[in-house]
């Protein structure tokens, strides 16, 4: 049992590199989401089935098949990743397609006599888009986003088995080490759940700041 | 060039293989303060709305100004107007709704400036100054920072009506405006239209139930019933001493519901 | 890199073989997912309030939390406690519980969305508890919930290639595995991809038309 200090000190590396994926990966799958999402609701027809060829591919099939398919296949295209890499680009794709049906959706949802007064005021399709439509469609977006976002934390564990040193890739490391299993797993449960709790903690609030003033947008 | 501001020449619209407007044809002076009546379905509020440009016609032309409002020309021709067409047109005519869709998450004076600031380039100081004004205009100053969601639905109204105003159209039209309000908060959003009417030369149609308002105020009636204009005067001739049988059908049954005329 | 259809015909039996493990696997999830989801759900609604939050937070805690840690604690962690379960098994067992948490969530809802005047009426028909769930409250929540359930069971079919860290030989095992021994991951790799989008495109219009046949009332 000696050396736990050592062992934790792994995990504890693991959890910052989950920490690291999670942000990235979000940070790849939100502008996908709105590219995607806002292209499905695209007046050119090119813009369209581009945006549903790509939702449609990265939901149907699956985050494993996709990250193994960047950290092998891409390669003997020319296109050499790490596997962090391999992971946010995996990672970032994959929920930013769940993301563009979220975005979608939230858009439409926008009450159509909205974008009648942008078309009464005589906004462009830009305009409404960004100072009417989109405002209002966020505050909807947001929890969904959150399950979305906790969603990607948990998919984040499949990169321990393209060997990346994640939370996940320690929590095997120390259990051959050590023999142990129940502890290290059970704590990198309590860490991940602490992560999704954060999370969460945080939509809420953001939630909060967004629909200040607006009672009764949410219906 | 003409003297009629919108010209509405043998317009029809279809919903499938429902026809809402059947051959329509009216002319409005500029100036003219035009009101619309008829049971649900005749189309009034159809015209208003694709004058706006939120539906498109079938058939038929309608100019505004003398020049075509869903066709431009191109080389000699008329073709199909572009989204560039439209933006232009459009400029000329505002529209108050029955729900008045003011943005929920702006503040009042950002909801009147927006439009000015965006598409007319207007400075933000300056869209602020002209958006008082108009605040002021319909007695709603004070609210200035305040949210939709903390006004009354006459208050909406005022602001949805000073917000249209901001971009001067020449044309300004109320689709039913006052039917979403509570008895006691239509006489406010009436008074405000009382006095645009007096104080400018705003051409103003309106479609309305508010037989007694539209009796006063407007200079000519149009009487829509099932697609068309069945009957059309002066108030004074149309409502006393209507001639088409639909006309007094419909008055009838107005009068026996309580309005006073 | 050429791609050799020769390749692809001699691998594909394996993959087939690892398809139908998949299947199995998905299929047996489902069940005690829909299960173990259901009795969530009413044990949340328990009188009894520690019954209900532990339930609460152990659910919670479940969806939280990643599969794949969850799988391994099964596999290796209950042989300790004398459990000795097969991969196969193991992996049930996860994929079912992991997303019993998603159904208890449907099931939560669809059960909230009853009408109370049901309960209600239940109640003046002098129906005991067990009765009203079983021929007035389930009868009526469980359709407008079946196209969410499906939605589920979709995405632990896209979720199965996880089992493959525990051992399991499913189609992304069979596919890593000739990968590996014939040193070619362009085919294998990309016909799993393929597989799996098939039966994803089978299952969407199927979802759908799901969901049109169990629409709510309005």
């Amino acid at each position: 049992m000696a050396d736990w200090a050592g062992y934790l000190g792994l995990m504890l590396d693991g959890a910052l590199v989950t920490a690291k994926l999670t942000v990235l990966g979000c940070a790849l799958a939100l502008p996908a989401a709105f590219l995607a999402g806002l292209g499905r609701l695209s007046r050119h027809s090119t813009v369209r089935a581009l945006s549903v060829a790509y939702i449609e591919f990265f939901r149907g099939t699956s985050i494993f098949v996709q990250l193994f398919w960047a950290y092998f296949v891409l390669p003997l295209i020319g296109v050499t990743l790490t596997p962090l890499q391999a992971g946010v680009l995996a990672l970032g794709l994959n929920v930013g397609a769940y993301g563009a049906e979220v975005v979608r959706a939230a858009v439409q949802s926008v009450g159509r006599e909205q974008h009648e007064a942008c078309v009464a005021l005589n906004l462009t399709r830009w305009q409404s888009l960004r100072h009417v439509l989109l405002p209002q469609a966020a505050v909807v977006m947001v929890p969904t986003f959150c399950n979305n976002a906790i969603e990607l934390l948990k998919a984040t564990s499949v990169v321990s088995l393209i060997s990346l040193s994640d939370l996940t890739f320690q929590a095997q490391v120390v259990r051959s080490q050590t023999g142990s299993t129940a502890l290290p797993f059970l704590t990198v449960l309590v860490i991940y759940f602490a992560y999704a709790s954060l999370i969460s903690a945080g939509m809420k609030a953001l939630e909060r700041r967004m629909t200040r003033g607006l009672d009764g947008l949410r219906t | 060039m003409t003297d009629t501001i919108i010209d509405i020449d043998r317009v029809t619209k279809r919903y499938g293989s429902h026809t809402v407007l059947q051959d329509l044809c009216f002319s409005v002076r500029p100036g003219e303060k035009l009101a619309l009546i008829g049971p649900s379905g005749s189309g009034k509020t159809t015209i208003l709305r694709t004058l706006m440009t939120l539906e498109t016609i079938e058939s038929g032309t309608i100019r505004i100004d003398g020049e075509p409002l869903f066709q431009m020309e191109r080389n000699g021709s008329l073709v199909p107007a572009d989204e560039a067409h439209l933006h232009r047109m459009r400029t000329k005519i505002g529209m108050v709704f029955q729900l008045f869709n003011l943005f929920p998450h702006k503040c009042v004076l950002d909801n009147v400036t927006l439009a000015p600031m965006l598409t007319k380039g207007v400075r933000k100081a300056d869209a602020e100054r002209r958006a008082m004004e108009l605040l002021d205009l319909v007695g709603l100053a004070d609210k200035a920072r305040a949210m939709p969601a903390q006004l009354s639905g006459g208050q909406k109204q005022r602001v949805a009506i000073a917000r249209a105003l901001a971009l001067q159209p020449r044309i300004m039209l109320f689709d039913e405006v006052t039917s979403a309000l509570d008895p006691e908060l239509v006489e406010e959003v009436l008074s405000v239209m009382r006095m645009l009417g007096s104080t400018t030369d705003m051409t103003m149609l309106l479609v309305t139930h508010e037989m007694s308002f539209a009796h006063d105020f407007a200079d000519r009636v149009l009487f829509f019933d099932r697609g068309r204009i069945v009957e059309e005067g002066p108030p004074d001739v149309l409502f006393t001493n209507p001639t088409h049988e639909r006309t007094q059908a419909f008055l009838k049954k107005i009068i026996a519901a309580g309005q006073r005329i | 890199m050429e791609w050799d259809w020769e390749f692809v015909r001699e691998i594909m039996p394996m993959l087939l073989d690892g398809l139908r493990i998949t299947l199995l696997a998905t299929l047996l999830g489902s069940i005690l997912a829909a299960a173990a989801g259901l009795g969530f759900a009413l044990l949340r609604r328990s009188k009894s309030r520690p019954v209900a939050r532990i339930t609460g937070f152990v659910v919670e805690f479940i969806r939280g939390t990643p599969l794949l840690v969850q799988l391994y604690f099964l596999f290796y962690v209950l042989p300790e406690l004398g459990l000795l379960l097969s991969p196969l098994t193991a992996g049930v067992v996860g994929l079912g519980l992991h997303y019993a948490t998603y159904a208890s969530e449907v099931f939560r809802a669809g059960i909230d969305n009853t009408p109370r005047g049901q309960w209600e009426a239940a109640k003046a028909c002098n129906l005991t508890p067990y009765q009203t769930w079983r021929h007035v409250i389930l009868p009526q929540a469980i359709p407008p919930m079946i196209p969410a359930l499906a939605n589920y069971f979709v995405a632990m079919f896209k979720e199965t290639p996880l089992l493959s860290a525990i051992t399991v030989i499913e189609l992304m095992s069979e596919a890593r595995g000739v990968a590996n021994s014939n040193y070619r991951y362009l085919e294998p790799m990309t016909m799993v991809g393929v597989l799996f989008l098939c039966i994803s495109l089978i299952a969407v219009p199927a979802l759908h038309l799901l969901e049109r046949r169990f629409r709510p009332p309005r």
